[in-house]
């Protein structure tokens, strides 16, 4: 294969030097940092000899001396990882960098661009920085500045009166990560454990629910792959590198330089297929077929690992009958992808195996058939021999962090089970079905009144935007807790800010992996503006409910440094080490091949024909289903990571809206033929409901990307003037997703069968505002 | 001692974490940068390559940008690295126009700025902030002039290309293919 150099077609596509409005930074800031790394004397002498004598450049260094730089060990909040890191800060509160702790095993010492970027998470001058009331002036809606006093009053009344009115199950928690963890706390102890994440349904719910039934155990995060030591990874549409989840992109890294072989089925060129030795490219919405064809030949062709095969699992026989129509021939009809390489590939995944993971992937809801495609991928894994196999999955271990003490939660009447109680397999929460029942009808047995969000931009990752406003019109009360003035907090009864995960001492970090650890959050700096931690504010309200036995404690510092202790270690301890590793407690991290291993499923073996399915009345075995294709003029919306953000939560940060600040259309270039488009012009959509997008969308003529489909990285389009850097650029791909394509195991929201319309004119120029 | 930095164009997913710690420990104000991502795409669908990688200053041995600067600002230090002088640097952009790797830029306060390999963190024993962060570790840093140092061997054993061999300019970062 031979590298290209094409100086022409060659550009700086994260990077525009100029464009961006300029900040002054003076040059004794440029000094400052320099002298960051040094310390002590040493500083004088090299920024000195770099800079040569001055007397203004003297100065600068004699009161950089004067300065003490803090290191505070924090795991970050960028995005879910949560890597372990140290945020360096002056004591002017200034933070000047954060890097990664060589410790952790998230993230090995190396933060991804966005934890070294997550300075501008803190610096944003956009931030919420007061509590806002909604409130109507000459008829008008606003918001208006309130002191914390003032607003959490309001929010406690609201709570009291929900629970009066309708009883506390009727206040829902719409949450993800640590600021989730608190206010759950407080809705348990108020007595609602009506509560949802779109991490499930939204994300990787299918994997998990598929998982569970097939291994008897979640994949969970981070996922248990044995990447580094693989001979083997097989990405399906799963885009590591893009998805900058740092210790996976870390190990595929390594398993390039151990000469591993690579396999990445995407009807897209990704980052990952470039690192690929075979490209899968793949018509959209047929994996099932291929991956039914894949254990196909590994069957027919004896290459599947008969002795694992015979030890540990259930239904093999079931499973050859059923496959044996699936040939490649017949896959090839299906996927495009011709006979040789299907055979090829699974005899290089066969070759590798045990070593060998077909990645479970994390955003898996598609096509509504993904827990079946989920558990195609699991009972490959079980063929091949690779869960709980070195160069497989692992077995991961965690430590518990034990819970301050309280007394019991009340018991509501009824919860997020309930309320999921159509999808029976759902294992958390379901957005969607939460969202269905705050709409107010006779039948809902479960009407859900008020919302509480916090720390999840709803707008942003909700498809179906016409149901989510019907709720959010319909609910009694909506509190939002943000660090930013997120789309979803323009539709807030009370907004409440949060300060960053630099600004808050937060809950003990326990990280699922080859070996246990536990790693701290400290507060680095002082909270900027009215912002308070997201435990202040939880307990502030719990107090204000009478809730004091939750709260026995005077702040949360009080409650980590009693957890700390439980588990042998101190606040001094964490301050200098940041994580702390302990030993496995569960054996192995591979499976013992001496002794019998139980499974956590009702048989005790890995499930490849799985009873419960069967039972609840769903294929006991995955099939393949044909699922519809765009009409003609129609292309299919494909969506994305781009490894400088995490969804919309940091359009707006400055240091990383400089390496990307808006997103792009990807589009064939036959396609760009055929619709007259160029490079770097603006277009908009329109979608298969008549949806047209509110903002449009720079267009990337690339052959990176199919001609039947478009693909636009997830998280922009922020529809909130107060985001200024991030208001208006790109399109939002959640609201060009309006048809949800249900998975009926789980409830997973299936969202890659949706089709747009590429307009070249402006669709807005003759509305009124 | 002659400083080298080499890339495994394999292994760069084009993150841009180089461009953000580059960022954060040299301080380059927002809006300019001292390293950046390029990506080369080649075919058609569905037969494509890509590269990816991470480019800056080449810290030539034949430095166009030391030879045209009117104030000697622009200068060669131990171990090969090309800096800059800013308070000798009377901004006048012929380095900036004579670098065949567009690597320099105008800093707002006036003097001419780019990459320094972190001159002030080797001093102290580090790797340059970029190198240290890199989340796929496929830029490696150290003395060509020690045949043992992983930069020689890589070199050595793995097939690589430098950019715009034809500026004549002998540049010290390599591109392993």
């Amino acid at each position: 294969m031979t590298f290209i150099i094409i100086s022409q077609s060659l550009f700086k596509y994260f990077y525009h030097r100029q464009t961006i409005k300029l900040m002054t930074t003076s040059r004794r800031k440029f000094i400052k940092i320099s002298a960051l790394g040094l310390g002590g004397l040493a500083t004088v002498s090299t920024a000195y000899k770099m800079f040569g004598g001055n007397s203004l450049i003297d100065s600068v260094i004699k009161e950089n001396i004067a300065n003490k730089f803090k290191r505070t060990a924090t795991y970050c909040e960028v995005c879910f990882w949560k890597c372990a890191g140290w945020a360096y800060s002056d004591d002017k509160g200034n933070v000047q960098k954060i890097i990664g702790n060589d410790d952790d095993p998230h993230c090995n010492g190396r933060l991804c661009p966005r934890g070294t970027g997550g300075v501008g998470m803190y610096n944003d001058e956009d931030r919420l920085k007061t509590p806002l009331i909604r409130t109507t002036i000459n008829g008008e809606q606003t918001f208006r500045e309130a002191s914390w006093d003032e607003a959490l009053n309001l929010v406690a009344s609201k709570f009291k009166g929900i629970k009066e009115k309708y009883g506390p199950e009727a206040f829902a928690l719409l949450k993800h990560g640590c600021p989730g963890w608190h206010f759950e706390h407080l809705f348990r102890a108020y007595g609602s454990d009506t509560n949802a994440e779109p991490a499930f349904a939204q994300c990787r719910g299918p994997r998990e629910t598929a998982f569970a039934l097939t291994y008897g155990s979640w994949v969970g995060s981070p996922e248990p792959t044995d990447i580094r030591n693989t001979k083997c990874l097989v990405l399906i549409g799963s885009h590591i590198g893009e998805n900058m989840h740092n210790s996976q992109v870390q190990e595929m890294s390594d398993a390039i330089d151990n000469g591993a072989t690579i396999i990445t089925v995407d009807p897209r060129f990704s980052t990952a297929a470039s690192k690929s030795q075979h490209w899968l490219a793949i018509k959209p919405a047929t994996d099932i077929a291929l991956l039914l064809s894949w254990m196909h030949v590994l069957i027919e062709e004896n290459l599947y690992d008969k002795e694992y095969v015979e030890k540990y699992a259930l239904g093999f026989d079931e499973l050859k009958a059923h496959v044996k129509q699936f040939t490649p021939e017949w896959a090839y009809g299906v996927t495009t992808i011709k006979p040789e390489e299907i055979r090829k590939t699974a005899r290089a995944m066969a070759h590798a195996a045990p070593a060998v993971i077909v990645h479970p992937g994390r955003h898996v809801v598609w096509y509504g058939d993904d827990t079946q495609r989920e558990r195609a991928i699991a009972i490959l894994n079980g063929l091949l021999g690779s869960w709980g196999r070195r160069g497989g999955f692992y077995f991961k271990e965690s430590i518990s962090v034990p819970n301050f003490p309280h007394p019991e939660y009340p018991e509501p009447k009824w919860d997020w089970r309930d309320i999921g109680e159509n999808f029976p397999l759902a294992q958390m929460g379901l957005t969607n079905e939460l969202i269905r029942c705050s709409i107010p009808n006779k039948d809902n047995k479960y009407p859900i009144k008020a919302w509480m969000v916090a720390g999840t931009n709803l707008i942003k990752s909700i498809p179906d935007t016409k149901q989510l406003q019907e709720a959010l019109e319909a609910l009694e009360f909506l509190v939002v807790i943000d660090t930013m003035p997120m789309d979803i907090t323009g539709y807030a009864d009370v907004i409440l800010p949060e300060c960053t995960y630099l600004e808050r001492t937060d809950i003990v970090r326990s990280a699922t992996n080859r070996e246990p650890s536990i790693a701290v959050r400290f507060a680095a700096v002082p909270p900027k503006y009215e912002s308070k931690p997201g435990a202040w504010i939880a307990k502030e309200i719990g107090m204000r409910l009478g809730l004091e036995d939750y709260y026995n404690y005077n702040d949360f510092d009080e409650v980590v440094d009693w957890q700390l202790k439980e588990m042998g270690t101190s606040r001094e301890e964490m301050e200098k080490i940041g994580v702390k590793k302990y030993p496995r407690t569960t054996g192995s991290m591979y499976l013992n091949e001496d002794e019998t291993h139980v499974f956590h499923t009702p048989s005790g073996k890995i499930e490849f024909y799985s009873h419960e399915l069967a039972e609840k009345g769903f294929d006991a075995l995955p099939v393949y289903t044909p699922h519809p294709e765009p009409p003609q003029g129609f292309y299919r919306l494909n969506y994305g990571r781009s490894p400088m953000h995490t969804f919309s939560r940091t359009s707006n940060n400055p240091n990383l809206t400089e390496l990307k600040k808006e997103n792009d259309l990807w589009v064939n270039p036959k396609v760009a033929r055929i619709l007259g488009l160029k490079k770097g012009q603006y277009v908009w959509l329109k979608n298969q409901d008549d949806i047209i997008s509110t903002f449009s969308i720079k267009v990337r003529v690339t052959e990176r990307v199919r001609w039947d489909s478009v693909y636009m990285v997830h998280g922009f389009g922020n529809d909130n003037k107060k985001l200024t850097r991030s208001y208006g650029k790109g399109i939002d791909d959640t609201q060009m997703i309006s048809r949800i394509f249900t998975d009926p195991i789980m409830g997973g929201t299936g969202m890659r069968g949706n089709y747009v319309t590429i307009l070249t004119e402006d669709p807005h120029k003759n509305e009124v505002i | 001692m002659r400083y080298a930095m080499v890339i495994d164009t394999l292994k760069c997913v084009g993150c841009s974490d180089c461009v953000v710690a580059c960022q954060t420990e040299n301080n380059v104000p927002l809006g300019y940068c001292r390293d950046w991502i390029t990506e080369t795409v080649d075919g058609t669908y569905p037969n494509i390559v890509m590269e990816l990688k991470s480019e800056r200053c080449n810290h030539c041995d034949n430095a166009p940008c030391v030879r045209c600067c009117p104030t000697g600002a622009s200068h060669i230090v131990d171990g090969g690295i090309v800096l800059v002088t800013a308070d000798e640097c009377i901004g006048c952009g012929a380095c900036i126009e004579s670098c065949p790797y567009d690597a320099r830029y105008q800093h707002p306060d006036g003097y001419v700025d780019k990459c320094t390999f972190c001159h002030h963190r080797l001093e102290k024993g580090q790797l340059p902030a970029c190198v240290s962060v890199c989340p796929t570790k496929c830029m490696y840093f150290g003395d060509l002039d020690n045949p043992n140092s992983e930069v020689s061997q890589l070199l050595k054993n793995r097939k690589y290309k430098t950019l715009a061999p034809e500026a004549g300019t002998n540049p010290h970062v390599f591109y392993l293919i």
